[in-house]
């Protein structure tokens, strides 16, 4: 028997070992550096420990602007590209013509680099000295004035920072939920077909129950991806996010650390780990909460 | 309810450049009496299953009509017919519960016929009842038995009091012992509900057991349609010969020349009014009977008592399956040492038939 463990462990060794030096001891150490005051990592010395960090960026106004475009972007998000993602492979299941190459087009932005994806965006949405940009075209023909998106009003930024997630991450949840959906056994349907179930309480009672897990994979990614999102705002509106009011937490942990205001390990530490503590306690909430919703 | 097939065929069309159209179900016409379990049989590709989705409403037929009683509803959608279809593999919704499988059906009803909750789990219960399920009420299909899992889709095909249950395979996911005990019962409730009741298998122990009438099919064309015994003894041809009965039809080259049978150089048997012909020549196993002075000598193969009766094993180079197998009663002595064993043949279960058509070539005995 304690052969057998032994050799277990053994086998676990290099597992261990990669995720005890990249993965535990990173997070022991930020974890510790966030309780340390005026830590200098040059000099490796600090003056104290206590909750000065957090309390220092909890009064952080670039912070809480942070805080507060993350928690936007997530909750816009994470629903909408989940409802559309169904929608259109919901779709995509139910034609059989032309089936495949819609799947292609779908699935193209995955394989598109992020930021050229957002100079794309950035070039539709601008409005500068020489030009309007194509949405602001397309608005003018129903009569609304030029908005300038990309250095404009903060509602007007933060609906292209949704847009471009939501169209940035469609691809994957779509690919995932195709399959979901043909894996539903067509026995199910056609044994509803006969009992004379109508379209929507099919699709109710049961595809939906039928792709949960699919379902619920993808949102507890899509929360914990949106929680953690950064280059998306980057690409759009550039690195100094802070003074586009379009900052992340991570933009804010990253500003911290290398940024022109940074050299300050300790509020970043500060920093990561209440997106750590934020991202757990989404997730906790989503398991809870699947208990009711998932089956599998 | 009755139910009408006048003249149904149904043409898979060609996909790919060398394939041809599949004639699922070439030119149904029959009618199935109300209140009867038919039993649609015949080995797999016959079109049979296309014969009970054509039914169900799953298949439009390419031509042809589909009455139930006088209502004529071919050009009827599934959910307007009022069947009840039970799926080779339950198709039971995996993340509801026993109860809410069975009132599911219940729940698409609208207007009139539109039931309360209480109203459908009354319901639910009546039905489980008759399927003798009323204590799993609570469980979810992954924690029934195969048994258990086929009561509930039935008592689901059920709860809406379909005009026609129909039931696809609705044995072949249960092992030996169930397989048994299941069949009674799929008996039992249709007896108990009345309803007109079709089920497909490729079993002929099965549809030979329970149904009230058996339809023999093959590549999509009704060979026969009879009572079970009716049909056994007396098959129409070749073919329904040899799907019906375990063990099987022995099936031997033979000639008539003179009013008797020959098999070989042996004169088994007299034939009256059969005209001279080669023919193809069954005789059922429990058509032999053991005799000194037979007519007909085969090699002895070996003998397997089984109880109740002897299962001889013996060879004939005119048989066209290796051995010969017939059944005598387990009194008969067989002498193994003798290396011939010699029959005499029960008039009424030999059958001939044409080399040309496979049909049947009636004979009289003397």
């Amino acid at each position: 028997m304690e052969n057998r463990n032994l050799k277990g462990w053994l086998y676990l060794l290099p597992a261990i070992l990669f995720l005890g030096v990249f993965m535990v001891y990173p997070l022991i150490d930020v974890f510790v550096y966030s309780f340390e005051e005026g830590y200098n990592s040059a000099s490796q010395t600090f003056f104290g420990t206590g909750l000065y960090n957090y309390s220092y960026i909890l009064h952080d106004p670039y912070f809480l602007q942070a805080l507060k475009n993350t928690f936007i972007l997530v909750i816009v998000t994470v629903p909408l590209s989940t409802l559309i993602a169904l929608g259109i492979s919901y779709g995509l299941s139910s034609i059989k013509a032309l089936r495949e190459l819609y799947q292609t087009i779908f699935f193209l932005p995955y394989v598109t680099n992020t930021l050229a994806v957002g100079l794309v965006f950035m070039i539709l949405f601008q409005k500068n000295a020489y030009t309007d940009g194509l949405v602001n075209l397309i608005l003018g023909l129903f009569g609304m004035s030029p908005i300038d998106f990309i250095d404009g009003p903060y509602w007007a930024k933060m609906f292209v920072l949704c847009f471009y997630t939501v169209w940035v991450v469609l691809p994957f949840k779509i690919l995932i939920l195709t399959s979901a959906l043909a894996s539903v056994s067509e026995e199910y349907y056609n044994a509803a077909k006969i009992d004379g179930t109508r379209p929507f309480r099919i699709f109710r009672k049961i595809t939906l129950p039928m792709i949960s897990p699919m379902l619920f994979y993808l949102i507890i990614t899509g929360f914990i991806g949106a929680f953690k999102a950064y280059s998306d705002a980057v690409a759009l509106f550039g690195t100094n996010l802070n003074a586009a009011e379009m900052n992340t937490i991570v933009g804010y942990v990253y500003d911290m650390l290398y940024g022109n205001s940074g050299g300050y390990p300790s509020y970043a530490s500060a920093a990561a780990i209440v997106l750590f503590a934020i991202v757990l306690t989404i997730t906790c909430i989503n398991l809870l909460v699947s208990k009711k919703y998932v089956h599998y | 309810m009755k139910v009408v097939l006048q003249h149904i065929t149904k043409i898979f069309p060609a996909k790919g450049r060398n394939a041809k159209d599949t004639v699922a179900a070439n030119d149904l016409d029959f009618e199935i009496p109300d209140g009867e379990l038919i039993a649609l049989l015949g080995p797999s590709g016959c079109g049979k299953s296309t014969a009970l989705n054509l039914i169900s409403g799953l298949l439009k037929p390419t031509e042809g009509r589909i009455f139930f009683g006088d209502d004529d509803v071919t050009d009827l959608p599934p959910e307007n017919r009022g069947v009840g279809l039970v799926f080779q593999n339950y198709a039971l919704y995996p993340h509801l519960s026993v109860m809410d499988n069975i009132i599911f059906p219940l729940g698409n009803l609208r207007g009139k016929e539109k039931m309360s909750k209480p109203e459908m789990r009354a319901k639910a219960h009546e039905i489980a009842k008759l399927v003798q399920i009323d204590e799993l009420m609570e469980r979810k299909p992954a924690e029934l038995s195969g048994g258990q899992q086929q009561r509930v889709a039935i008592a689901r095909a059920l709860v809406k009091m379909p005009r026609v249950l129909l039931l696809d395979e609705p044995l072949s996911n249960l092992d030996a012992r169930l397989r048994l005990q299941t069949r009674e019962e799929i008996k039992r409730i249709q007896r108990e509900t009345g309803i007109t009741t079709v089920f497909v298998t490729h079993d002929q122990d099965e549809a030979m057991s329970i149904s009230d009438r058996i339809i023999v099919m093959k590549t999509g064309i009704v060979q026969q349609i009879g009572k079970p015994q009716e049909v056994y003894d007396s098959p129409a041809n070749l073919f329904v010969a040899n799907f019906l009965g375990t063990p099987p039809i022995n099936v031997f080259s033979a000639r008539v020349a003179g009013e008797k049978l020959y098999i070989g150089s042996d004169a088994v048997l007299n034939v009256k009014g059969a005209a001279d012909q080669e023919v193809t020549a069954t005789v059922r196993p429990e058509g032999f009977i053991l005799d000194e002075n037979g007519p007909f000598v085969c090699k002895l193969g070996g003998v397997e008592v089984m109880g109740r009766d002897i299962s001889v094993v013996s060879t004939n180079e005119n048989s066209v399956n290796p051995t010969i197998r017939s059944i005598i009663s387990a009194e008969s002595r067989v002498d193994t040492s003798s290396p011939t064993v010699r029959f005499s043949l029960k008039p009424n279960k030999v059958f001939l038939f044409s080399k040309q058509t496979e049909e049947r070539i009636n004979f009289g005995t003397v």
